[in-house]
């Protein structure tokens, strides 16, 4: 698959997009660890939501 | 499941704990298929390979609007209806399409150097994408400044369906002034001017980061509601430690 002269500009382009999709994957699954591991802290330290449901119920 | 029920929480997350996986697959085979099919796109007879920047600066390009569109439906969603989840659909969207946004404009700018000569020209179309990402950037800032989501809510709104004047600005700057960007050549009257070899690829990219997008929005929604969930827990469990 040749690119011709401005191949630098296409591949920068493809790899950025990939980047940038992978940081905010990575962020939102992160994000959703450090909540609930929260959550769970809260719970164990006896703190609980009014309707009784806890971390453990949210997948 | 109706519609309704998902104004519920709690009902809205085990809904996305079903639909994500499958969402993600989706996501992931489609925009496997887009990329390979961008990289086998024949060359384009003035461009030549630059115009596969094209399958991925357009889709970027659409979705910036788009998430801005979503954005203000959960502003009014906020202020007419005040729907309990509008707000964390409006918070949760506004990093997702700040980054579609970051990528449209310097994907476009590493397209406009070999085609045009030049990275940036203050043109109407370049300024008012430009702007539409500084406003994105100022919403995600209202967001962090206040500390009460549903204060923050309101304001955020506000400000949401004003920036939408910009939506029509950004489509038709291209018709109303002269621009160095090209004009419409997929979504105009009279049908597509891109031959089936560009149309295709590029139609499978745009679907293909549109389920990225439904993906990570939901993702990023239930994040918000356990953060909203971990914040209420806090101030229970400070309010039993003054008691």
């Amino acid at each position: 698959m040749p690119l011709g002269p401005y191949a630098s500009f296409i591949v920068t382009s493809y790899t950025l997009v990939v980047a940038v999709v992978l940081i905010l994957i990575v962020w939102i699954a992160v994000d959703y660890r450090r909540q609930k591991a929260r959550l769970r802290e809260l719970e164990a330290s006896g703190v609980v939501r009014r309707s009784g449901r806890s971390a453990a119920d949210i997948r | 499941m109706t519609l309704i029920d998902l104004a519920n929480p709690t009902k809205f997350l085990s809904l996305t704990a079903r639909v994500l996986p499958w969402l993600a697959g989706a996501t992931s085979i489609l925009l496997l298929i887009g990329f390979y099919q961008a990289a086998m796109a024949p060359d384009d007879y003035q461009q030549g390979a630059t115009v596969k920047i094209m399958f991925i600066h357009v889709p970027n390009a659409w979705l910036s609007m788009f998430v801005w569109g979503v954005m203000s439906l959960a502003a009014l969603g906020t202020l007419v209806w005040r729907h309990p989840l509008a707000d964390v659909a409006a918070k949760a969207a506004a990093p997702i399409g700040a980054a579609f946004t970051f990528l449209a404009l310097v994907t476009g700018s590493l397209w406009g150097r070999p085609m045009w000569g030049t990275y940036w020209e203050w043109d109407a179309r370049l300024t008012s994408v430009l702007i539409l990402f500084l406003m994105y950037l100022g919403l995600i800032a209202l967001w962090r400044a206040v500390d009460d989501p549903s204060r923050a809510a309101r304001a955020a709104a506000i400000l949401t369906l004003v920036g939408a004047l910009n939506l029509p600005i950004i489509k038709f700057s291209v018709d109303w002034w002269n621009t160095l960007h090209q004009p419409a050549s997929v979504m105009r009257m009279g049908g597509s001017s891109l031959d089936s070899a560009f149309l295709i690829p590029l139609l499978v990219m745009a679907v293909g980061f549109s389920l990225l997008f439904i993906t990570l929005h939901l993702a990023a929604m239930r994040n918000e509601i356990l953060r909203r969930r971990v914040r209420s827990l806090q101030m229970m469990q400070a309010s039993q430690q003054a008691a």
